[in-house]
């Protein structure tokens, strides 16, 4: 890059320092009602979510449609100011940042959208779009701008030639491409990823993955990959949040987490990943949740999950489980595996707890 | 770790040298080329404004006396006087021409002043929730005053100020202009608001805002260019209403002073001999009609122009 800061030794595996550090994020959405449009109530949309996210890795964002996943990845950039909590970023709290000095601070952090017909203006040519982030952050001639785009244009794998066309020229992952490489232009630190596959023809999503995986080697990039498609973040991620209802489920390794889910919900959610192999899909379970997700306007009292959990028990509902290391490295907020409820059951550990599920799981089970 | 420069300097640059992306222009004026009803339209615009400008210098008829204007009042077209005369016997073509050059500036002053000043407002209060209920209710309380009592009252008012200060001519052009403009902008804001409105939500600019875009950037690159089609229109409509109402103020004799020729006015003045010589109403109605028709399809012509998606057809 042009006149890049040199970040030599911010490899995948330098996992010394979270870029990313979010504490008990919340953005409820107000709710005006009646005549007079009084706020009557919130639409906790994020509701108390902690992470890290370390230098140079991928963090999978997974959960169901409306569980908040986007709201998170928007609220991490200030896209929405957020109604408590804090996000560092590289050091600096985001979310208390003044106008000028978030503005300063934006080419740290870029976003790349889900539907990249929306996010390009239609009445802008490729050279303008990828040239934006350039112009409001740097001062350089038209000329210097160009080689930088032809470059970006080079790296996210467009052809040159492009250069005048405008986005209904392009396909889905083209222009998918274009949004990456407006992301990329400003050298950016960290990445929020919101759904950037999810618009894209399946031939397609795998080539967007690879580029991105590919830019992440050569840039040193962090990811917050927020996804709902569960195999493409077992693909990228290095670590998996499971989202439900505004809250965080479990943070664990992602091959931890595909290999035994901790929370009832990440177990329901990863059981419904078809598996390949058609006879350890014979032998598998699939869970199916009974009922709708709650309001996230009117979450239940104690835990998020607890109205469709199918191994709820009375703590469930009085008590909200904080999320809490339960194994080296994964973290999980359920009751289930809360100390004192461990060392209450007879199981005595959360494994064995896990091999008494099938008896609590009988409906909608196919086997 | 690799940089995308270092990328770079290593392969060879390409030999064919990519087009310059500044062919925009170019690409607008063959799509505007494309539509035949904008170049009929730009020629016929083009033909009026040629005409009321350089006219007068080709076709300049001897001044009559008045006894001898008095010989030759009412009379058909003929080769003398190609459009026929009036009742003082002033030759018609000589003054359509005058009066063209006055309706043609009166009407896109005020298009412009209307159109500029509108958007303007429909742009911040569109954009700018916090303004947005003050300046709408503005524009109800405009939309709401009745046109014709207010023009009257303002023209009543400012008119001998200004004639005093600019020139009986430029002060009474410019209290039209400014007076119809003033008026005739809430349309546009309306449109306008609406459709920032409906923009603003769009993910391109939150993107614009995620990439630290200031207001002003985002809404003259993205807001602005998307809303070219709706105040296209309403510019168009507006050059025909400023004119009409210039007409209509002169009519009531509030506008120009009365020697002083607009089409609106040569209308009115052969309206009381419409049945007797229908010629003197034809002709300023029929350059009024085609100066709004032609406006019209340019206005078309242009809105598809700067849409790339059309453009690209």
């Amino acid at each position: 890059m042009l006149d890049a800061p040199a970040h030599p030794g911010r490899t995948r595996t330098d996992t010394a320092r979270p870029l990313v550090q979010v504490r008990d994020l919340k953005m409820y959405f107000p709710i005006y009602s009646g005549v007079l449009r009084r706020r009557s109530g919130d639409v906790k949309a994020v509701d108390g979510v902690s992470f890290d996210i370390l230098s140079g890795e991928t963090l999978g964002l997974v959960g169901e449609s409306g569980c908040g996943k986007s709201t998170v990845g928007r609220a991490l950039l200030r896209l929405y100011d957020p109604t408590a909590g804090s996000v560092t970023i590289d050091g600096e709290d985001i979310a208390t940042l003044s106008p000028g000095a978030l503005r300063r601070k934006r080419p740290t952090m870029q976003m790349v959208f889900q539907d990249p017909q929306a996010s390009l203006n239609p009445r802008m040519p490729l050279s303008d779009l990828i040239g934006e982030p350039l112009i409001e952050h740097t001062d350089w001639n038209a000329e210097r701008r160009l080689a930088r785009i032809y470059e970006l244009m080079d790296a996210v794998g467009l052809n040159r030639r492009f250069a005048n066309r405008f986005p209904y020229e392009f396909s889905g992952g083209q222009r998918q491409r274009i949004g990456i490489a407006r992301a990329l232009a400003l050298n950016p630190k960290f990445i929020v990823c919101d759904e950037p596959i999810a618009a894209l023809d399946v031939s397609i999503q795998a080539q967007v993955v690879n580029l991105l995986e590919d830019l992440q080697d050569r840039f040193g990039l962090t990811y917050l990959f927020i996804s709902h498609d569960l195999s493409m973040v077992r693909h990228i991620a290095d670590r998996v949040a499971v989202m439900y209802l505004g809250r965080i489920a479990e943070l664990s390794p992602r091959d931890a987490l595909y290999s035994r889910p901790l929370h009832p919900y990440a177990e329901a959610l990863l059981s419904a990943v078809p598996e390949p192999d058609p006879n350890v899909a014979a032998t598998r379970t699939r869970i199916i949740l009974k009922g709708d997700v709650p309001s996230p306007a009117n979450p239940p009292k104690g835990c998020n999950f607890n109205t469709r959990c199918p191994r709820a028990f009375d703590r469930c509902r009085v008590e909200k489980p904080d999320l809490v290391e339960v194994e080296p490295g994964r973290l999980v907020a359920c009751h289930l595996y809360s100390p004192d409820t461990r060392h209450a059951g007879s199981t005595g550990s959360p494994e064995a707890a896990i091999q008494a599920r099938p008896e609590h799981f009988q409906q909608g089970a196919p086997k | 770790m690799t940089d995308i420069s270092a990328q770079q300097t290593g392969g060879p640059q390409p030999t064919s040298k990519p087009e310059k992306p500044a062919s925009a222009r170019s690409a607008i004026w063959a799509q505007f080329r494309s539509h035949k009803g904008a170049v009929f339209g730009l020629a016929v615009l083009g033909f009026l404004v040629l005409a009321v400008l350089i006219g007068p210098w080709i076709w300049h008829p001897e001044k009559l006396s008045v006894a001898q204007a008095m010989k030759v009042r009412n009379q058909p077209p003929s080769l003398q006087f190609p459009l026929g005369t009036d009742q003082l016997g002033r030759d018609m073509l000589q003054r359509m021409m005058q009066a063209g050059k006055v309706s043609l500036a009166v009407g896109f002053v005020a298009m412009i002043i209307a159109i500029t000043f509108g958007t303007l407002i429909g742009v911040l209060a569109g954009y700018f929730r916090r303004l947005d209920g003050p300046l709408m209710r503005m524009t109800d309380m405009f939309l709401a005053l009745p046109l014709i009592p207010l023009l009257l009252v303002m023209v009543m008012l400012f008119r001998d100020d200004i004639a005093r200060t600019m020139g009986p001519e430029l002060g009474a052009f410019s209290l039209i202009v400014f007076a119809i403009g003033i008026t005739s902008w809430m349309q546009a804001a309306r449109i306008v608001r609406g459709e920032v409105l409906a923009l603003k939500e769009r993910e391109y600019v939150l993107a614009a805002r995620s990439i630290g875009a200031a207001p002003h950037r985002i809404i003259l690159r993205h807001i602005l260019p998307n809303v070219v089609s709706p105040v296209m229109v309403a510019a168009t409509l507006g050059v025909a209403e400023a004119i009409i109402t210039e007409s209509v103020l002169s009519f009531l004799g509030l506008g120009f002073p009365p020697d002083f020729p607009t089409w609106g006015r040569l209308l009115f003045d052969g309206l009381q001999y419409m049945q007797l010589y229908p010629e003197r109403v034809i002709w300023p109605g029929l350059a009024i009609s085609l100066t709004v028709l032609s406006v019209n399809y340019i206005g078309d012509g242009l809105r598809d122009a700067l849409d790339p998606r059309i453009r690209g057809r």
